[in-house]
């Protein structure tokens, strides 16, 4: 269905590492976002192809809250050839730090080679050079390759340009809403409905860990919500399993082999292993409490669920084989759909308390807990692929529409993921291959 | 409770006859103040639906977060019962669908819609109905009656909604 055009990466320059004198520290909240130029890209046969992948990277670097871009209309020098030394001073001048000078090159057989130089315009030198060949129409995933170098270069850390969201469609009233999946680029761009005329609702979807795979919820009128698995390539969508009751709330395991799922027997909810391929359910607790939204560590040695067996509803951790289940936040309010950031660090979750809805993190041991964001409804976080932004839906006053937002783990840098439609439950791939 | 019934028979039988009109040879001559009902056809099913919906009572209502069965939801659930044990809707099998208010995380909700859902039919069961006649469904907090986001609707959508499943409908 959606076709993966690999992407031909050449080194056509040798990469240099970074000086240590241009970095960003992303662990810091309120750090003034580092200068960067970036000019169109040069291009003799495409100009407007050059200009289209430069603002590609200026959205990507500005969004992330990191960098800068300054606006064309101050720049001095004009760049006509990357291969040339930059006038460094020229830059100095506006106020950027670093300068980001690239060309398009048309290979005649229908792909083009993206050439990127990264300067540092106060130490007067390059930082690194990194070269792309792509299909010509698959130029936008190339320019999101580019802004992860920059963010790579100057931070230290993989990026998480080139990854792709899927979240949940809604239209229609609130008494009766039709819920697809929707797959988009990062950056919102290339939305497409993956579930058009189905017969149930889509909810709570989910990436597998080589992201060719989704798991959702479909929730149905006349017989119990299931858990389903879709295909990206083929488009193929199929039931996982065949039990009476509803499955609900999964996640894949980190190694991709298995689904973790809830499962509601009697009134009761617990957390299992769902096997995608043989269909059964391997149960993990057997509490009468509620027991929802497991989601393990990327290790794989771990589980985090919600539960409500004290009394609210709070999150818990277990071994993955279910032994040693303990509480891991202990605040007012409840707290709901933990997921484990893929460096392993950190659980988010949506926190509830006094009418508010909160995104937060804590660490596993239940130390640390910091809240983010706040609104009348936010919930459902998601990492970015380098655990460092959180995707999450929110509603910012009752009755409202039901909006994707981001922000920075540093609770900086709240913004809005822009929809044709309005969108809840978003999910981020892992970063693309 | 028979008045409904009678009431509803009337209007249905005064549409029949609307319809009757229309299929008159003069075809020049078009009514258009009516929509066409094509085959009015008032079942048994119809009537009880009715009968559930209008007096027997299909909805019960449940605290914030909270499962078991007020006062007031059990005298609902008795006439369940009694309905349901009627020898006229002895056919007949039943879902109830349980709803959870906007307050809370999607799938806790659905956590919760199922619980509810599976209190009511205990209760029912409870009183003689047979289990293999109800089944039961979560919606969560997808499926409000009420839009609104107030404390009033969000009283509304905590409920549990029993509805007749049609037999010619009930592929499960």
């Amino acid at each position: 269905m959606l076709r993966q055009i690999a992407l031909a990466m050449t080194l056509a320059f040798a990469p240099v590492m970074a000086s240590a004198q241009v970095e960003i520290d992303v662990t810091r909240g309120r750090t003034d976002p580092m200068p960067i130029a970036i000019p169109d890209y040069v291009s003799e046969t495409d100009a407007d192809l050059g200009g289209e992948i430069s603002g590609v990277i200026e959205t990507d670097l500005r969004n992330s809250g990191l960098l800068a871009p300054i606006g064309e209309e101050a720049f001095i020098e004009n760049i006509t050839n990357i291969n040339v030394t930059p006038r460094f001073a020229d830059w100095r001048v506006i106020g950027a730090r670093v300068l980001l000078a690239g060309e398009v090159v048309d290979l005649g057989d229908g792909r083009v080679q993206i050439n990127t130089r990264l300067w540092d315009v106060v130490g007067n030198q390059q930082v690194a050079s990194v070269a792309y060949k792509t299909p010509r129409e698959n130029w936008r995933r190339a320019a999101h390759k580019v802004s992860d170098f920059v963010y790579t270069q100057l931070t230290g850390e993989a990026g998480y340009f080139d990854s792709r969201l899927v979240y949940v469609g809604e239209t229609g009233p609130k008494t009766d809403r039709k819920k697809q999946l929707v797959i988009m680029d990062q950056d919102g761009y290339n939305p497409q409905t993956l579930t058009q005329g189905l017969p149930y609702n889509v909810l709570t979807p989910r990436f597998s860990p080589n992201e060719q795979e989704i798991t959702y919820l479909a929730l149905f009128e006349d017989r119990p919500a299931k858990v389903y698995l879709f295909n990206i390539e083929t488009g193929v969508q199929r039931e996982v399993g065949d039990f009476p009751g509803m499955t609900f709330a999964p996640r894949f395991t980190p190694d991709g082999d298995r689904l973790l799922v809830s499962f509601a027997r009697n009134g009761n909810s617990d957390v299992a292993y769902l096997d995608p391929i043989s269909g059964r359910l391997q149960r993990l607790t057997s509490n009468p409490a509620i027991d929802v939204s497991p989601s393990m560590s990327p290790r794989g040695d771990k589980i985090a669920f919600a539960s409500d067996r004290g009394g609210s509803q709070q999150v818990y951790v277990m071994n993955a084989d279910g032994s040693d289940q303990r509480r891991i936040t202990f605040g007012q309010g409840t707290y709901g759909t933990p997921v484990w950031s893929p460096r392993g660090d950190l659980i988010a979750f949506t926190r509830q308390h006094k009418g508010k809805f909160y995104i937060g993190v804590v660490a596993p041991d239940g130390s640390g807990e910091r809240l983010l964001t706040e609104s009348y409804l936010v919930e459902g976080p998601t990492w970015s692929p380098n655990g460092r932004v959180l995707a999450f839906h929110r509603e910012e006053y009752p009755g409202g529409p039901v909006r994707l937002f981001a922000i920075d783990l540093t609770g900086q840098n709240l913004r809005r993921i822009q929809t044709p439609t309005e969108a809840s439950d978003p999910a981020w791939s892992p970063r693309l291959n | 409770m028979k008045l409904t019934k009678l009431g509803t028979l009337g209007a249905v039988a005064s549409m029949a006859l609307l319809a009757a009109c229309s299929t008159t040879p003069e075809e020049d001559i078009v009514v258009v103040e009516e929509p066409v009902i094509e085959e009015p056809v008032v079942s048994g099913i119809e009537v009880a639906k009715m009968e559930l919906e209008q007096n027997v009572g299909n909805r019960v209502f449940y605290g914030y977060d909270q499962y078991n069965l007020t006062a007031d939801a059990q005298a609902v659930l008795r006439r369940q019962a009694a309905f349901m044990m009627m020898p006229e809707n002895m056919d007949y099998n039943f879902r109830i669908a349980g709803n959870a208010d906007e307050r809370g995380t999607r799938e806790y909700n659905l956590a919760l819609g199922e619980r509810r859902a599976e209190a009511a039919k205990s209760f029912l069961v409870g009183l003689g109905v047979s289990p293999a006649r109800i089944s039961v469904v979560s919606y969560g907090k997808e499926r409000p009656i009420d839009p609104r986001s107030t404390p009033e609707a969000w009283a509304k959508n905590r409920n549990g909604t029993t509805t007749i499943i049609d037999p010619e409908m009930d592929m499960f």
